[in-house]
């Protein structure tokens, strides 16, 4: 494994009573784009601010490669960030801009602006140098943003919610270009962001937050596939919560009794028997006749979304099922009203701690 | 204001915006109020400046440089002997410059920190510290000017403190010198200073602060080479609020000053006061006044509309 980049140990942030980051401890491999993902209030900014410096720990340790720097003021810490805003300097020009962070390092006229021209061209904004922000469009700022915070040469770069304030293509056609950008610059990218998709696509790994708390950090793929509570299967795309009752745990594993009185061989913690629930991704779920498959439930309604069709069913427990089906403009789909089966495939039921 | 009656449109219903006929008047009334307020006494005041000097005051109504003549040339401009320069009004002029300018950086010194206090204190307090820089502006300018002066006199009660503290054995004259014009311009005018600096920084957007610090600039840099120039229209607007004022101000100096700090304000006001005044100087002194004051707001124009394009 490779040298730690960002170590942060129990890191603890008051404001006034509020608890916004409730003792925080990961560790942030260099090269790696690492996201921080939550909902608004999650802690997810208040720990990248820690990072940065703009805000001081109330207890804990931060650490960049190897260096404590809790007590350090930003400007004398070697990470840059990207506002969410931008925050760029109204008053200057593009060049100068990008320019400023190496002028504040002392580099000279000459050198600094040679660098800053590199930077802009790396993103593609170089006939843009002698403009002033407020003439460029919402993309161009952000990439000016980008190159800014990129032109120092820090080792860690802090993304705060970058892609928020861009329209959905622009925003999909950002997320291929910053990921390469982190792959191609082997620059330790904290990203953070409320979007969940975007998460998925750029990160490495993910830290997924909830009321100042780390819930689970991981792979995209073990996030979204092996959550480890409600919040993170919930949070994490779409899933069906299925209230269960779980048996006697034995070598890891015990009978999970679904609602309609099918019985699953799940993976569980000990003593995780009684009243659980399993999260079930829609697209597992495959329908099937009536009487077959371990759920059966009655058809609500079907919603168009374009590639997808979402078909809502109802157990006869009264909870409800999302059931995803491949627009491949079948036919045979049953009426509203239709008893229905539904077959889980293997691995599709995940026993989640509350 | 016959301009500000009924309009003869007005009988034909609700107006409708780009309804032509209505337009011309709608505008009469802010016409009215330039021509009567601004267009008529400024015209007054330079054809005055051209006419001749009346006895005991008054104007005869004869064309005349002589006012101009006085404020500039030693010797009469028709005289024998060829002209020279006039410097004794220039140098009220100059002295009013300075103090004006000094008055100006010791606002924008004490302002800027203070509107920056303000503007950084929560939503609703804020309002209540504004609030509060304005309060000392109802009570009438002459009165407040007339308390410094008994503030500050040898017997007043900051010298009696400053004897009762033992900081000094005799009253420090305070009255009739540069210090006391000094803080009478500076007591006068500094919410002027304040307000629009407030304002500006109010809008400021604190996220620049952490981008230049996260970007390596120290606090002082970020101050320098950030702030600054973000709030500058703000700071501008101050200064020309406080500069200007305070050259053409009379009762700080006549009050507060004494005979040594003659400055503008005092030598226009000396030319329309009793019978000994010269209507016409006066009125070419303020002529010269005004138009050194057109000169810094056309500068400030200038500014602002660079500031526009960026």
């Amino acid at each position: 494994m490779a040298e730690a980049a960002v170590v942060v140990r129990d890191a603890v942030k008051l404001y006034g009573g509020v608890v916004a980051l409730d003792g925080v401890s990961l560790s942030i491999r260099d090269n790696e784009f690492f996201t921080l993902l939550g909902p608004s209030g999650c802690g997810k900014t208040t720990l990248l601010r820690l990072i940065a410096g703009f805000e001081r720990l109330t207890s804990g340790a931060i650490a960049l490669h190897g260096q404590d720097i809790a007590d350090l003021p930003p400007d004398r810490r070697p990470v840059n960030t990207v506002f969410q805003h931008y925050a760029l300097f109204p008053h200057m020009t593009v060049l100068d801009n990008v320019a400023f962070g190496l002028k504040m390092r002392g580099v000279g006229l000459a050198e600094r602006r040679r660098r800053a021209g590199e930077m802009l061209e790396m993103v593609h904004l170089s006939g843009f140098a002698g403009r002033f922000p407020a003439q460029l469009s919402g993309g161009q700022q952000q990439r000016v943003a980008l190159a800014r915070a990129l032109a120092p040469g820090p080792r860690v770069l802090l993304l705060d919610e970058p892609l928020s304030a861009l329209d959905l293509k622009l925003r999909q056609a950002m997320r291929v270009e910053l990921k390469t950008l982190q792959e191609e610059t082997g620059i330790t990218f904290i990203f953070v962001t409320h979007d969940q998709e975007e998460a998925l696509t750029m990160s490495d790994r993910i830290a997924v937050m909830s009321a100042g708390r780390l819930q689970q950090v991981g792979a995209p793929r073990e996030i979204y596939e092996e959550p480890v509570n409600r919040f993170v299967a919930d949070f994490i795309g779409e899933t069906n919560l299925v209230p269960v009752e779980v048996g006697a745990v034995a070598g890891g594993l015990a009978p999970v009794a679904l609602p309609g009185g099918a019985v699953l061989q799940l993976a569980a913690a000990p003593g995780s028997e009684g009243r659980h629930h399993v999260s079930i991704r829609p697209e597992r779920l495959r329908l099937a006749p009536s009487g077959a498959g371990q759920l059966s439930a009655r058809v609500e309604r079907i919603i168009y979304k374009g590639t997808d069709l979402q078909l809502v069913a109802r157990m006869a427990g009264g909870g409800e099922l999302h059931v995803r089906i491949q627009n491949t403009a079948r036919a045979d789909l049953p009426p509203p009203g239709a008893e229905v089966g539904l077959v889980l495939g293997e691995g599709a039921a995940r026993l989640l701690a509350d | 204001m016959a301009a500000a009656g009924p309009a003869p449109g007005a009988a034909r219903g609700p107006a409708v915006p780009g309804d032509r006929p209505l337009t011309l008047p709608l505008l009469l009334p802010a016409w009215a109020v330039i021509g009567v307020f601004l267009v008529v006494p400024v015209g007054l005041m330079v054809v005055y400046s051209f006419l001749t000097q009346g006895f005991r005051g008054g104007v005869i109504w004869e064309f005349s440089l002589a006012a101009y003549d006085r404020f500039f040339l030693d010797r009469g401009l028709f005289g024998d002997e060829p002209p020279r320069l006039e410097w004794t009004y220039i140098a009220v002029f100059w002295r009013s410059l300075w103090q004006a300018g000094l008055a100006t950086l010791t606002c924008l010194i004490v302002g800027f920190p203070t509107a920056w206090f303000i503007a950084t204190r929560p939503a609703r307090s804020r309002t209540a510290w504004a609030f509060l820089i304005t309060v000392p502006y109802w009570v009438n300018l002459l009165i407040r000017t007339v308390s410094l002066r008994f503030l500050i006199r040898d017997q007043g009660p900051v010298n009696q403190a400053l004897i009762a503290l033992g900081l000094t054995d005799a009253p420090i004259q305070m009255l009739n010198t540069d210090f006391a014009v000094q803080l009478g311009l500076f007591y006068s005018y500094l919410p002027f200073m304040v307000l629009p600096i407030y304002a500006a920084v109010e809008r400021y957007d604190f996220a620049l602060s952490e981008a230049a610090a996260d970007l390596g600039a120290s606090r002082w840099v970020a101050l320098r080479e950030v702030v600054i120039p973000s709030v500058r229209p703000g700071i501008v607007a101050g200064c020309l609020l406080v500069f200007i004022p305070s050259l053409g101000a009379f009762l700080a100096p006549d009050l507060l000053g004494g005979a040594k700090t003659y400055m503008i304000g005092s030598l226009i006001e000396d030319q329309f006061k009793g019978s000994l005044g010269n209507w016409p100087f006066g009125a070419a002194v303020s002529v010269i006044l005004l138009s050194m004051v057109l000169v810094a707001l056309l500068f400030y124009a200038r500014n602002q509309a660079r500031e526009g394009r960026a």
